[in-house]
């Protein structure tokens, strides 16, 4: 059993040997999906060689490294974390649209900030701390 | 904080979403906001991942983000100023020179907003905005992972392990505050704003620690 922290939330997936996760586990975990061309989202594929997906499971690790994204684990290798890489947080960030994101109110109710297109909107951070 | 902005400007076909960067929840969140609760979205952001989207440092930033869902200001600080570097630690207090100097500062930035929410002005053309936000390094991106999987470790009992974390995030990313800030707060509640808060600051030398956005008023 592990916990994967990625930007779709937090999944607990049984994983072996690393993160070599079933087809579905991964999907879950990372938004792609395993075909026969490769790991594919929306209309694009990143082809993985043999090493990397067998037997209907996918070496995350290796995926998510391809993608030029970081990985990282606990010293237990129970909790591992699917970061974003720089390329992408720099081509969203170019691309000028508002990243997108679901955060809990006080009562834990979601809001979306997308939810508020057709609107202006002055998002801002602050802290107790 | 953003109330009285608010009041103003609702009817205006505007909203405010102010995000709490706060790695111990929203209890810790509550106790901090106004008893009449703002009817403008109040959010818990553990992770911070917010500050992780948009590329900001500190609290507080702010992103202004058009009726398109475009960015039109990247983050930058939102209304707050350095003058608070030259206050008198012993007593806590600010000149009266300062102490005016920052509330014109953020009168300033508040009636910047204002503008913007009415007439469109301040906006950055798509270039400028483009040139404006941060460069994430691979470091930064690191970090960020750094970061999340330190405050997911506390949260779990294993503080050690996830301090291990949150510092390798402060020595990737050492101009994020948010990232320094809430990791000396995880470890003991004041120390964010303690003497290795202030030693740090001062190690800033002549650099802001709230870079002022170009807009008008909105001087240091």
């Amino acid at each position: 059993m592990a916990i994967i922290l990625s930007e779709t939330g937090e999944h607990r997936v049984a994983a072996a040997d690393g993160l070599w996760l079933s087809a579905a586990e991964a999907e879950r975990a990372t938004g792609w999906t395993l075909k026969p061309e490769g790991m594919c989202r929306d209309e694009a594929c990143v082809p993985l060689p043999a090493s990397e997906a067998r037997d209907g499971k996918v070496d995350v690790v290796a995926f998510w490294q391809r993608l030029g994204h970081p990985v990282l684990h606990d010293e237990a290798r129970e909790t591992w974390v699917l970061g974003i890489g720089a390329d992408a947080r720099n081509a969203a960030l170019a691309g000028l649209d508002a990243p997108d994101f679901t955060l809990p109110d006080l009562d834990g109710v979601p809001h979306t900030l997308s939810a508020l297109r057709g609107r202006k909107v002055f998002l801002a951070t602050w802290a107790s701390w | 904080m953003w109330q009285l902005l608010y009041d103003e400007l609702k009817d205006r076909n505007f909203m405010i979403v102010a995000v709490a960067e706060e790695s111990r929840g929203a209890d810790q969140a509550r106790q901090w906001i106004e008893q009449a609760k703002p009817a403008y979205w109040c959010l818990v952001d553990t992770d911070h991942r917010v500050a992780d989207l948009y590329g900001m440092v500190n609290v507080p930033q702010s992103v202004w983000i058009d009726e398109a869902g475009r960015i039109v200001r990247p983050a930058e600080t939102a209304g707050s100023t350095d003058h608070f570097r030259r206050m008198d630690l012993t007593t806590r207090t600010m000149s009266p020179e300062d102490q005016a100097a920052r509330l014109a500062a953020r009168k300033a930035y508040l009636d910047a907003v204002k503008e913007w929410v009415l007439t469109g002005r301040h906006a950055l053309p798509p270039d400028a905005a483009r040139r404006s936000q941060p460069r994430i390094t691979d470091d930064i991106a690191r970090a960020h992972a750094h970061f999340r999987l330190g405050t997911w470790l506390r949260h779990h009992g294993k503080a050690e392990e996830g301090d291990h974390h949150l510092a390798e995030a402060s020595r990737l990313h050492p101009d994020s505050w948010n990232i320094w800030r809430q990791a000396a707060d995880l470890q003991e509640v004041g120390k964010a704003s303690g003497p290795e808060f202030w030693a740090r600051v001062q190690a800033l030398g002549d650099k802001p620690y709230y870079p002022p956005p170009d807009l008008p008023g909105v001087g240091r």
